[in-house]
């Protein structure tokens, strides 16, 4: 490594006016359009940009791979001193997995399902023939235990679908590491996680790539991560580069109004109110799926009427189970749901069309949440007719008044889902929830497929159609800038347990339960020693 | 017990269940067939007494459920029972029991299906593992090209188009598979060896393309751009990272054709005049011989089912979240 260490701050890898094609619609187009970069041994480099930016095109470009249906057009990719664009992929090869490893967003999805981790760790340098299986399997040991991996000893023995995803991601950072490459291309690594696991992930690749002297571009759109990850940061957006600025510099000053915007949720203020009529009471519900999994224990929520109250936790905790149950998709073992007075029939097929009517729902993916050959008018006049019994001219003109409501005007009406941006789609589905004239809408995770300005578009009007419909929300995140931005409650869940409930203010001051601790203090901030000093507090609070 | 046991355990026990339903089906089929034995033996000529009493001695006057539990309860027995033909009314049973009449024709079917077996699967896989290595490249075309043709075209017309080739024009191989069982192996090999050519390019085809699908599917997944982006060459790519997880539809396939080699060859006998279970069967049917009808469907459904369950528990063994649970 000292010879490494030495060499810190040559040139590693130089994009000179990188041009990157992708092939659809008949023809090339451009999704990278004349980038340029420069990383220095040892540095890391965070790449920014919302879905669509060409973060990843670039990412993989800067190892010389083009996706299927990409090409690496123009411009130069030198990797120390070698020029990987128009190389052919045969000596490409022998780079890849030896001086550059890729580091995959989904890990569940990059290992393959059939071979174990060990194997798959080790598997580039064997066959590279730089070291032997044994020394190999050693390595590989040492980088679990590095990674913070559970009896790194025989973690490597078990197969994907055996551990957790952020065991799982740093398994995939171990075995980017085996080789010890000059240069690591993070995408995405910890976007699939909960926040609670990103931290120790974050920390145990960050502890990586300085331990060995690392170069790394790290991709992501999530700022306050790669604030606490990179030295540099640069902003792409449709392809193109936007600022570059040193991670502080960044932070503090961004220039580009588009960089700015890139934390716009965080800017959403909401006073807290609540009430102590309640719409909706969820009592001592448990919930199985089957026989044996229980998901809820004894889980009491309520819900005041025309607030929001956001119900957090992370993936498994039972927040969408709770909304099963709401919605009587999942009937509950013990407990009972009260809607206005009254306790609604556990199963959905006893209840009232006038209790149906008055509990709508939006999902996560609108994509899928809508008939990809209904147009716009038959997606939110369905439920017009159904409920309302609203036809022909009258209901058109309630389906634009709808429209209107959600931002949008009667040019919409006889598009098809697939013509619609990712925004768009979800107003349509926040426009069919409203068609119903509901009084309680369930959001599971709305937000979470779109991109911040999207997102900050899309509470704005969720808002304001609380102001002026009255409407009451059941809002489901992991997201804590959100819950911040939109709601009145919070209810925390962990395990299938409520935590906590009570006013947002009263939840986001100490002194916290442990668990909401725990989560909060997770979440990453907009200052690049947000880590740095939580990992120092967690150590100090555990040796004291 | 092993989850795998267990399922193994459950699909047998489903397999005889459905083996029960198919007897139900093959003798309430043969109900429906048009005339009896005892007509079809004596000719419109005969008087009604003497039908009457031929139709005794087969116990074919009982009612239909009495001879549908006489059947399967002596098929359980492994006993199938007495062939129709070769008795008479009068005078001494030269009649044959069935396990003495479908024995020999079944060691010889089975013997043509592994031969084909042993050179088409192999075959198959082979094609199927390289076109998709190469795929769009001139070799898939041509791969691709010729074997669509040999599944479009009708077997009898293949047959006799090698037969025609191979046989007439150049004297290479013999165009009739009479085998017996005298014969040596090595005869046997070479008088079957144009119907197993036959049955080869038949089923080739369906089992190499499935194979081509079934790896190029799982080309798009984030862990084969992963291999990828490790350096493994597009071999190690498709042998290591692809094939592993693409055995279960394959062996899907693969079952159905060598339950096709089974099942679906009387054609090919017929044309090659090889003594198979096909022919039997379908001169069974000519003369109403029931007993021999009904066995022959059963051991094909037999087979059927029993070629299904090797396949699904390939797949079962290869996928290792079923085989290492959490």
């Amino acid at each position: 490594m000292s010879n490494k260490a030495a060499a810190k701050g040559d040139i590693l890898l130089e994009m000179k006016d990188v041009v990157i094609d992708g092939f659809a619609d008949e023809r090339w187009n451009e999704i990278i359009k004349g980038v340029s970069l420069t990383l220095r041994r040892g540095e890391v480099l965070g790449l920014i940009g919302e879905s669509g930016a060409g973060k990843s095109t670039l990412g993989l470009g800067a190892m010389g791979f083009a996706r299927p249906g990409c090409r690496l057009t123009s411009g130069e990719i030198i990797f120390d001193g070698i020029e990987l664009r128009t190389m052919p992929e045969r000596k490409k090869r022998k780079l890849w997995g030896t001086r550059i490893a890729y580091v995959a967003q989904s890990a569940a999805a990059a290992f393959n399902p059939a071979h174990r981790l060990l194997d798959q760790t080790i598997e580039a340098s064997l066959r590279k023939g730089l070291v032997s299986e044994k020394e190999a399997k050693l390595d590989a040991v040492a980088l679990y235990r590095a990674m913070q991996l559970p009896d790194p000893e025989h973690i490597g023995f078990r197969f994907p679908h055996q551990v957790s995803g952020g065991q799982l991601q740093r398994a995939m950072t171990a075995m980017a590491m085996a080789s010890r490459p000059d240069l690591i291309i993070f995408d995405e690594p910890t976007t699939a996680l909960d926040v609670t696991t990103q931290v120790n992930v974050l920390a145990s690749m960050r502890d990586a790539v300085e331990q060995f002297n690392t170069a790394a571009i790290y991709i992501t759109h999530d700022l306050a991560v790669v604030a606490q990850m990179a030295d540099r940061i640069k902003v792409l957006r449709y392809g193109e580069e936007m600022e570059e600025a040193e991670t502080r510099e960044m932070l503090k000053s961004p220039k580009h109004p588009y960089t700015k915007s890139l934390w716009s949720v965080r800017s959403i203020h909401k006073e807290p109110k609540t009430s102590d009529d309640y719409i909706l009471e969820i009592q001592g519900v448990d919930a199985a799926y089957g026989k044996d999994v229980k998901v809820l224990h004894d889980v009491s929520i309520s819900i005041p009427r025309g607030k929001t109250v956001a119900i957090v936790g992370e993936s498994g905790s039972g927040k969408s189970t709770a909304a099963r149950v709401v919605t009587g998709l999942l009937p509950p073992v013990k407990g009972q749901v009260v809607f206005n007075g009254t306790p609604l029939s556990p199963e959905l097929k006893h209840r009232s069309k006038d209790q149906l009517q008055r509990i709508q729902m939006i999902y996560q993916m609108a994509d899928t949440a809508m008939n990809p050959r209904h147009t716009v008018k038959e997606i939110i006049g369905r439920p017009l007719e159904f409920y309302l019994g609203l036809k022909g001219a009258r209901q058109e003109q309630k389906v634009i008044e709808l429209l209107h409501k959600i931002e949008l005007d009667e040019g919409f009406l006889d598009r098809l889902p697939g013509e619609l941006s990712g925004g768009q789609k979800q107003r349509i589905c926040i426009a069919r929830a409203l068609a119903a004239e509901p009084e309680l809408i369930i959001c599971d995770e709305v937000t979470s497929a779109l991109d911040q300005i999207v997102q900050e578009g899309i509470l704005k009007l969720l808002l304001k159609l609380q102001e002026d419909l009255g409407v009451s929300y059941i809002f489901i995140t992991h997201d804590i800038a959100t819950v911040q931005a939109i709601s009145d409650e919070i209810v925390v869940m962990y395990q299938g347990k409520v935590v906590e409930q009570g006013l947002k203010t009263q939840i986001m001051t100490p002194p916290y339960p442990e668990y909401t601790q725990l989560l909060l203090s997770s979440v990453p901030e907009m200052d690049p020693d947000w880590l740095t000093n939580l990992l120092k507090e967690r150590a100090e609070k555990k040796a004291g | 017990m092993h989850p795998i046991v267990k399922t193994v355990i459950q699909r047998l026990m489903l397999g005889v269940f459905t083996l029960f339903l198919v007897s139900l089906i093959i003798f309430s089929a043969i109900q429906f067939l048009p005339g009896d034995f005892g007509e079809a033996v004596l000719g419109q000529s005969a008087t009604e007494d003497t039908v009457a009493a031929f139709r005794k001695e087969l116990g074919l006057d009982q009612p239909a459920y009495k001879r549908y539990f006489n059947w399967v309860g002596g098929v359980v027995q492994g006993d199938f029972g007495s062939s129709f033909s070769g008795r008479a009314s009068s005078g001494v049973d030269r009649s044959r029991k069935v396990v003495d009449l479908i024995a020999p024709r079944l060691e010889n079917t089975l013997f043509l299906a592994s031969m084909t077996a042993l050179i088409a699967v192999p075959l198959a896989l082979f094609l199927g593992i390289t076109t998709a290595l190469y795929r769009n490249s001139i070799y898939d075309r041509v791969v691709n090209a010729v074997t669509l043709t040999t599944i479009a075209t009708p077997e009898f017309f293949v047959a006799y188009i090698l037969i025609l080739f191979l046989a007439s024009l150049n004297q290479w191989l013999p165009s009739l598979a009479n085998i017996d069982a005298s014969m040596s192996l090595g005869e046997k090999i070479y008088k079957s060896a144009l119907p197993s050519l036959t049955l080869t390019l038949v089923i080739v085809a369906h089992m190499m393309r499935m194979t081509r699908a079934a790896i190029i599917n799982l080309l798009a997944s984030p862990y084969i751009e992963m291999a990828r982006l490790k350096g493994l060459s597009s071999r190690q790519v498709i042998l290591r990272h692809a094939l592993p997880n693409a055995w279960a539809p394959i062996a899907t396939v693969i079952a159905f054709n060598l339950a096709y080699l089974v099942v679906g060859v009387v054609i090919v006998e017929v044309v090659f005049v090889y003594p198979g279970v096909g022919q039997l069967m379908v001169d069974a049917v000519r003369t109403r011989d029931i007993p021999v009808v009904q066995a022959s469907a059963l051991f094909f459904a037999g087979t059927y089912i029993m070629l299904n369950l090797i396949a699904d528990i390939i797949g079962i063994i290869t996928n290792p979240r079923i085989l290492h649970p959490r």
